[in-house]
């Protein structure tokens, strides 16, 4: 096994291990005192590969609650960026046209890329919501939000004790925040300092540092949360836009481990001199 | 290289009915009219972000052995997917490897399925997730 591959093994392990545990010779082995060791099935499901049968009828939306594990399934990696977007000022179209991206309508060849995640750079906010917006968790605090993401393995913290947005924001990757409820059901998080090297998705739109963004997370019912996110640039794009809209998001059982996916430099070196500048020559 | 592919291609495919997984780096590389099939044994299995590759040697039609690289992948959608693992390969293994080659002619591409030696089938992909711009053959590659 190569030592670039760093990754945890242990959500491997766990998976060999619930297909050692639903085994018939292992089943039959933990029949008795043994089964009540057995693992609970949901703890390693599939997060990116959604369910065959249509969702079973849901609860009412709790009040002022959006806390729990969230996953849009594979429609959450969004591999070829937004669906579409305002145009760009003439600053957006200068910015647009240096990002090389390796998808989406101005894609290029592998090695040619260059998109900062290619060497590990945060992919910052609010591209973790559009590009590989895997299983994160919502973890409510009386002052905070607190939203734990897969994908990066990174958290943000959205200030829900009343506090205005600063007036002067230090940059940040993934900006500074702060939330409301709207009403019951609805809570409306803007967020500003956003540091322009990031790129707004996969196909490599841009942004500039007065970017505004407002996330709403509305409770549909127990199960289903929808995002939408509109994107306020007036440096790059001519007007307001949504990168989502009523973007569905299924509840998942509190038992659902979330994976890790870590961009780790060694890593991503290999793979561009092993696959993608030999794929390119 | 002496050959760009080795000689147990079994067949071309022309239409993918189902999605590539590749969320990050796109299609312009490869040739997605392009199946090939071959008998590998493996070299290498790296099991790392943006993407894990699988090293292996296939004989070409004069029997020389080409060393081949296929990326699949990351980690955690490859987990997702059931059956990989770090693990599921180890150096001398005897698989079967379908892969999307590279249009540039080297020994690269992307695993579509590989069928280890116990005749289990790992695939790479989850039908009908991603858009037609993905899943298109060369007409509707979204980079033209």
């Amino acid at each position: 096994m190569s030592k670039r591959s760093l990754i945890s093994m242990l959500p491997t392990a766990a998976v060999l291990c619930l297909c050692s545990a639903l085994s018939p010779t292992t089943r039959a082995q933990q029949s008795g005192p043994q089964k009540q060791n057995a693992a609970p099935p949901a703890l390693w499901n599939s997060p990116s590969i959604a369910p065959k049968q249509p969702p079973a009828p849901s609860g009412p939306a709790p009040r002022r609650d959006i806390g729990g594990i969230w996953d849009a399934f594979a429609a959450g990696i969004q591999p070829t960026g937004v669906k579409s977007h305002a145009p760009f000022t003439e600053g957006g179209e200068k910015m647009a046209n240096t990002y090389k991206p390796g998808d989406g309508p101005r894609k290029v060849a592998l090695a040619l890329i260059n998109d900062p995640l290619d060497g590990c750079d945060p992919a910052g906010f609010p591209r973790n919501l559009f590009f590989e917006l895997r299983p994160f968790k919502v973890l409510q605090t009386p002052d905070q939000v607190l939203i734990v993401h897969e994908y990066q393995r990174v958290w943000r913290a959205i200030w829900t004790d009343g506090r205005e947005l600063p007036k002067d924001p230090e940059s940040r990757w993934y900006g500074y925040s702060v939330g409301h409820w709207q009403d019951d059901y609805t809570f409306v998080v803007d967020t500003v300092g956003l540091d322009e090297r990031t790129w707004l998705d996969n196909a490599g739109d841009p942004h500039s540092d007065q970017m505004r963004v407002e996330e709403t997370y509305h409770r549909v019912d127990q199960d289903t949360l929808e995002l939408t996110v509109k994107i306020d640039d007036p440096k790059a794009y001519k007007e307001p836009w949504l990168g989502l809209n009523k973007f569905v998001l299924r509840r998942q059982p509190a038992s659902f481990d979330i994976r890790e996916m870590i961009c780790a430099p060694s890593e991503a070196e290999a793979y561009k001199k092993e696959v993608a500048e030999p794929a390119t020559r | 290289m002496k050959n760009k592919y080795p000689s147990v291609l079994l067949g071309l495919a022309f239409i993918f009915t189902e999605a590539p997984l590749f969320a990050h780096h796109g299609n312009s590389n490869f040739d997605t009219d392009k199946k090939l099939t071959m008998k590998a044994t493996v070299t290498e299995w790296v099991w790392a972000n943006p993407h894990c590759w699988l090293k292996f040697d296939a004989a070409d039609e004069k029997g020389n052995v080409v060393h081949w690289i296929a990326e699949t992948s990351n980690p955690a959608d490859m987990t997702n997917l059931g059956g990989w693992s770090k693990q599921v390969f180890k150096p001398g293994d005897h698989v079967t490897v379908t892969l999307q080659p590279v249009k540039n002619g080297q020994p690269i591409g992307r695993v579509m399925q590989v069928v280890l030696a116990n005749g289990q089938t790992l695939g790479t992909r989850i039908p009908g997730v991603f858009g037609p711009e993905v899943d298109a053959p060369k007409g509707g590659d979204s980079s033209k």
